[in-house]
């Protein structure tokens, strides 16, 4: 489809030539100089090919982490040795930090019953 | 809270400032009128659906047209966490569609990430009084006490608008629905999630078939995801679906069972040159939408709207720019999240004139016929009782003039992403934030 990034006609930007950059704004499209102040910000972007960064990110919204078996094995480690338990930080992955039920966010009750309920 | 604002105004199509409605609390998600534009839906990212109806024309005020006025409101949908797979569902209402009415109720499809829910809403104006074995109040009589027997009748009550819902469709889906789409069969309708696409039938909850699946054997080689879905206004075969590289694929359900080869195949050409890290992003379509003629699709990426014919693949046959002025903003648009946001676009009626929304509460109007654009504001300090909706101008360096806004200017966490245009009116619906626009055209 298109030329992948970092071949063709891309231009570096030294400090230097920034200055110019801007002033000539007219030789160089305004989608590149903004391109190159991003690279100048974040100089490890756009090493992973297309847009698959973006992507997987979309793909995985919503995602919290809570393993009940992690949760429960900790609990009766606990009894025998002391554990830290999960800090304020809610969004930590499981390892030595246990997430608690009450780390995620609250429920809102729902309007309808369940059937198994009372 | 809503209040009634009159406005003359001759420079657009739409210039009349009608109603402000403010939703309580919560942000908008989707706008939707119904077949004939009596009604109107709006969904709110707390999973609340609220209904306007437009009032019956006053023959005593006939220069004054139908006011919208809240008909019903409902939950839609509520959060649920999927323990099995650790991930949070929002209640957020991502689309309503309306199907045509076909008796006395209204039926809406209403969906969040997760599941489409089929909703009927009815009105009662009658309930029955009389019943032998319970008081008016409910209560069960004594069967002993009681000595004589009558009929129970039906009698006029207050009207009360109910929303039950009649189906649920769930479980069908494992990434985030993006799209539905009412089929011209009004039998099926299709739900399109980042990578696949089903058909379902109304009647049927526990089944959907998997039309398109462009899930890659192994995710590391995944490139595109589906961005919108829609079926063809009379074909009920024939449907569209756009991609985060800005191509949009138009399928025949009569040639396959799975439409993962595609009819056609819209994409224009990039210049190499063009190229930047941003070009793809900002190619990625956010919304596609079918003309009401079935000839031509409309399709808004990041900064332009394009209108394409359905006979020639290789390029639009028009081309909008709705805020090229972000063209140097992009890092910082970048930075902020803000290229990423989804921006809708609709047809009138007529398939003459093109609407979408921008950043700083402005959305734009493209006549296709006269090629001329109008940029309006949808804000409550710009419209006081007799105002006129000025048109709006972004300026781009160099001198502002006095009405002008300049790009770094704009409040970009006001965006207008959801607007709706009437079936055949010039009327239209304006979601800002979680302010409600309805405006429609001067009337003489």
């Amino acid at each position: 489809m298109a030329a992948p990034l970092g071949t063709g006609a891309f231009t570096e930007e030294t400090g230097q030539e920034k200055q110019d950059t801007q002033e000539k704004d007219r030789a160089i499209p305004p989608e590149r100089a903004e391109e190159a102040k991003l690279k100048a910000k974040y100089p490890n972007l756009g090493q992973k090919p297309g847009g698959s960064d973006f992507l997987m990110k979309r793909l995985q919204k919503g995602q919290k982490y809570f393993d009940s078996g992690d949760y429960n094995m900790a609990k009766a480690k606990m009894k025998n040795k002391q554990l830290p338990s999960a800090g304020p930080d809610k969004n930590l992955v499981t390892g030595d930090h246990i997430p608690t039920p009450q780390d995620l966010p609250q429920r809102k009750s729902s309007l309808v019953t369940s059937k198994l309920a009372g | 809270v809503w209040c009634f604002l009159d406005a003359c105004g001759t420079q657009a199509a739409v210039t009349e400032i009608v109603f402000v409605f403010s939703l309580p609390a919560d942000i908008i998600s989707t706008v939707e009128f119904n077949h004939t534009g009596e009604l109107l839906a709006t969904g709110d990212k707390g999973g609340r659906v609220v209904i306007f109806q437009r009032e019956q024309e006053s023959k005593n005020q006939p220069h004054r047209r139908g006011e919208y006025n809240v008909y019903s409101t409902f939950q839609s949908h509520e959060p649920e966490f999927d323990y099995l797979k650790s991930l949070e569902i929002e209640e957020k209402i991502n689309k309503i569609r309306w199907l045509p009415q076909q008796n006395a109720a209204y039926f809406l499809l209403s969906t969040n990430d997760k599941t489409v829910k089929l909703w009927k809403v009815s009105e009662r104006d009658k309930r029955p009084e009389g019943y032998n074995l319970k008081d008016e109040d409910g209560r069960l009589r004594d069967p002993s006490m009681i000595t004589v027997l009558r009929v129970p009748v039906l009698r006029p009550m207050d009207l009360m608008v109910e929303a039950t819902p009649r189906r649920v469709f769930a479980n069908a889906h494992t990434y985030h629905i993006n799209s539905i789409s009412v089929n011209s069969d009004y039998e099926t309708y299709m739900s399109a999630d980042d990578l696949r696409i089903n058909l379902w039938n109304f009647e049927i909850t526990n089944q959907s078939f998997n039309i398109v699946d462009i899930k890659p054997a192994n995710m590391e080689e995944l490139t595109e995801v589906i961005t919108a879905a829609e079926f063809h206004p009379h074909h009920c075969n024939t449907f569209v679906y756009s991609s985060s590289k800005g191509t949009i694929r138009l399928c025949d359900m009569r040639t396959a069972a799975l439409c993962d080869r595609h009819a056609k195949f819209f994409e224009e050409p990039e210049d190499p040159s063009n190229r930047s890290f941003f070009s793809e992003i900002i190619s990625s379509i956010s919304d596609v939408k079918f003309s009401h003629s079935g000839r031509y699709i409309m399709t808004r990426d990041y900064l332009t709207v394009k209108v394409w014919d359905l006979n020639m693949e290789n390029r639009p046959i028009e081309t909008y720019q709705v805020h090229d002025y972000l063209r140097s903003k992009l890092c910082s648009l970048y930075e902020n999240d803000c290229i990423f946001d989804k921006f809708e676009c609709v047809w009138n009626g007529s398939d003459s004139v093109i609407m979408t929304g921008s950043y700083n509460n402005f959305f734009r109007m493209f006549d296709r016929n006269t090629k001329r654009d109008v940029t309006l504001e949808a804000s409550r300090e710009n419209s006081k009782p007799r105002a006129i909706l000025k048109p709006r101008k972004v300026c781009v360096g160099g001198k502002r003039r006095k009405d002008e806004i300049s790009v770094d200017s704009l409040d970009f966490s006001k965006k207008i992403l959801h607007t709706a245009w009437h079936p055949s009116e010039n009327i239209i619906a304006v979601a800002a934030t979680n302010n409600l626009y309805i405006f429609q055209d001067k009337v003489n």
